[in-house]
């Protein structure tokens, strides 16, 4: 029996946003007896509605609203109101998400430690640690079903991941294989295996992908704990006389206002997003924000360091066919700064169907260049470079001065420069990502440049001290203490893993803290 | 290993597009006489952009984008996309045919003659970078790529299969079937 609860409930955690942080919070404080309220901006789509055509499937998922962008990054002149490619849905980008799975390294949680004072950067060391971290991530890979974790193997290599492999081997590489991949391998927790269609980026057909959509929130909503609302979209968090948060407000999908009561709440938005509603939140006792007195707010914006490389062979590759992403080669993420840059990347398999090829490779390009590569799609090998990026004070999202949303609040601006290392780190990755197809005979490799973020973290970072960052280890405002942070948003550092593994290990920590601390009286 | 053919077929398609232009344009001429320089029917289609200026657009888009083994049904398809669009938006009308003017213009101060009528398509190229910062060069480039690379007969010639769960994926139509890598 799916819960219903009332506007004037007191009693319950709101979860704003239903994705990896959100939806996993939503289920994890439901099956502890805690009713909660998720309010989901976009609209409940579920495994029938998707479809495996590109466009339409952007059309349908993506969260298309208006933002700006400023700064020297290339996304900024390639798709200026595009900052970031996730999902406006119920299950966020985890219907989106390519299901890559990965923990973050002893060392990166300790960012400013290992990588010490760099200059323009805003490092900082994670209040958490792995080893806090690793009770967690255990749990989170038996939820999801990580393949390569918990005896579950890993998925067969597709066509894209044989060639990938194959350079990897003559180039000397040690730690390449199919990944670590939310998406059964196998049958498991009610959900098929993976058929091998494509289209992870378009919602999984089989089910066979870990998404909150179809796992977490059914689960939730099973319990009569948790309570979904689609088309909600949050427009401000509110305050008691005191402080703490009591209150969000929201638009339903005729324009309707509503007045959800809290005892808690958890914004779970996306990097974007959540800031943007902590800033809109702003009142006369927290007139820079809500839980903004660092002034940290939206700032430390990060987006992974990216960048692709498509390779041209002179025999037939059809890199299309099978996982999205369908290997990965981890050589290149330890942590060895001789090669000119700290942080490291990860080199994945990624592979895009023609409409989305002709779009993303090379924005801008036209002419036989840029075709001849398109008339050679089928011989087409591709990998994508995600990396650490820095952390910096002015890569930050602020509300827009003028432009307005249709509710009559200020839409997010996304400004990003690439730090010197990022830009280090992307040529290094660039030539060692050629250096893979052209061992296996590449005819022609092709630089891409980042696509607009899918990564999208730090805007709400974690800190020890208050002064530095927005919300504690355990993603609670340090100023707002029954006010949470559970996307992310929370990141203190990017790490070069892709964060989907993280945000659920956080999700479910941070639901034992906030029962711990309901069970205290303590918020 | 299962490859795709991409070789050019008349499809049927084309056949019905390529028989209604022939049909249409021989309707279209008055008193029986043809003349070399008569509108093509695709051309005549087109709600808002205007006969002459949807022939240079036509060169102009292949040139964009080409694809030898592409027929013109396809880049004609994409420029009808346009038109749709610039139908319910004046502005983009007169985009698209002074737009078309102005490349003409171009054209003749570079070589002498329209855009279309410029035989090397270097020399045409040539034409397009001298133009192409101006707002109408970005918008027919950036429509384009989508319009003209969202055809499903389009991915066919280029060895894409486009949707593949209704055929139950890749699991068993080749999804790991590479036969020239030995070594992974």
């Amino acid at each position: 029996m799916v819960a219903k609860f009332a506007m004037d409930d007191d009693s319950v955690v709101v979860v704003i946003g239903s994705g990896a942080g959100g939806g996993t919070l939503s289920n994890e404080l439901a099956q502890k007896g805690i009713k909660v309220v998720c309010l989901e901006a976009g609209k409940r789509h579920e495994i029938q509605d998707f479809v495996n055509d590109e466009w339409k499937s952007f059309s349908q998922i993506s969260w298309l609203d208006k933002r700006t962008t400023s700064g020297t990054w290339r996304v900024a002149k390639d798709f200026p109101n595009l900052p970031a490619w996730i999902v406006k849905a119920v299950g966020g980008s985890t219907v989106h998400w390519a299901g890559a799975s990965l923990r973050f390294q002893e060392h990166e949680f300790k960012a400013r430690t290992t990588y010490g004072e760099v200059e323009g950067a805003n490092l900082l060391d994670w209040p958490v640690t792995l080893a806090e971290m690793e009770p967690y991530y255990d749990k989170a890979e038996f939820k999801m079903g990580t393949t390569g974790t918990n005896g579950i193997p890993r998925l067969p290599g597709n066509n894209n991941y044989k060639v990938l492999a194959a350079g990897a081997k003559k180039l000397g590489y040690a730690e390449f294989h199919t990944g670590n991949m939310s998406i059964n391998s196998k049958p498991r927790d009610g959900r098929g295996s993976c058929q091998q269609i494509g289209f992870c980026f378009q919602g999984c057909k089989s089910g066979a992908k870990w998404s909150t959509l179809y796992t977490e929130i059914p689960k939730g909503e099973a319990t009569g704990n948790l309570e979904v609302r689609p088309d909600a979209q949050v427009l401000k968090i509110e305050h008691d006389a005191k402080g703490k948060v009591n209150a969000v407000l929201y638009a339903d999908s005729t324009g309707a206002i509503h007045r959800q009561k809290a005892r808690i709440v958890a914004v779970a938005g996306n990097s974007i997003e959540s800031p943007r509603l902590l800033l809109n939140s702003a009142s006369t006792m927290f007139p820079d924000g809500l839980a903004n007195s660092s002034g940290q707010v939206g700032r430390n914006y990060m987006r992974h360091m990216t960048g692709s490389v498509y390779a041209l062979f002179d025999r037939p590759v059809h890199m299309y066919r099978g996982t999205t992403m369908a290997g990965i080669i981890r050589d290149e993420s330890r942590f060895d700064p001789r090669r000119g840059f700290v942080g490291g990347y990860e080199m994945e398999t990624l592979s895009l169907g023609v409409p989305f090829m002709a779009a993303f490779l090379d924005p801008g390009a036209w002419g036989r260049d840029f075709s001849s590569a398109l008339d050679a799609y089928d011989h087409m090998a591709g990998m994508w470079l995600v990396g650490e990026d820095m952390p910096r004070e002015t890569n930050r999202v602020t509300l827009h001065a003028s432009e307005k949303d249709k509710f009559g609040l200020p839409i997010p601006n996304v400004n990003f420069d690439d730090h010197p290392n990022d830009i280090a780190m992307r040529t290094h990755a660039y030539g060692r990502g050629s250096a893979v197809y052209d061992a296996v005979g590449a005819v022609r490799t092709i630089h891409t440049p980042p696509y607009p973020s899918t990564h999208n973290l730090g805007t709400n970072r974690m800190s020890a001290n208050a002064r530095d960052g927005v919300v504690n280890k355990w993603g609670q405002a340090h100023d707002v203490k029954n006010l949470f942070v559970s996307d992310g948003s929370q990141f203190t550092s990017g790490g070069s893993e892709n964060p989907t593994l993280t945000i659920v290990a956080l999700a479910i920590r941070q639901a034992d803290y906030i029962a711990d601390q309901m069970g205290k009286r303590e918020i | 290993m299962r490859v795709l053919d991409k070789r050019i077929r008349l499809n049927r398609r084309n056949f019905l597009k390529t028989s209604a232009a022939s049909m249409a344009a021989a309707g279209a001429v008055s008193g029986g006489i043809v003349s070399i320089g008569a509108t093509p029917a695709w051309a005549e289609a087109l709600t808002v952009v205007k006969p002459d200026a949807a022939k240079t657009l036509l060169v102009m888009v292949r040139d964009l984008y080409p694809h030898d083994r592409l027929s013109d049904a396809y880049y004609e398809t994409a420029l009808a996309s346009m038109d749709q669009a610039a139908a319910k938006d004046a502005t983009l009308a007169g985009q698209l045919n002074e737009g078309a003017v102005a490349l003409d213009a171009a054209a003749r101060k570079l070589h002498g003659s329209p855009y279309a009528a410029i035989k090397a398509e270097k020399d045409r190229v040539a034409v397009l970078k001298s133009i192409e910062t101006t707002p109408f060069f970005a918008k027919v480039r950036g429509d384009m790529v989508v319009a003209l690379y969202n055809q499903p007969e389009v991915w066919a010639k280029l060895g894409y299969e486009g949707a593949s769960a209704e055929y139950g994926g890749y699991i068993h139509r080749g999804f790991d079937d590479i036969d020239w890598i030995k070594d992974a």
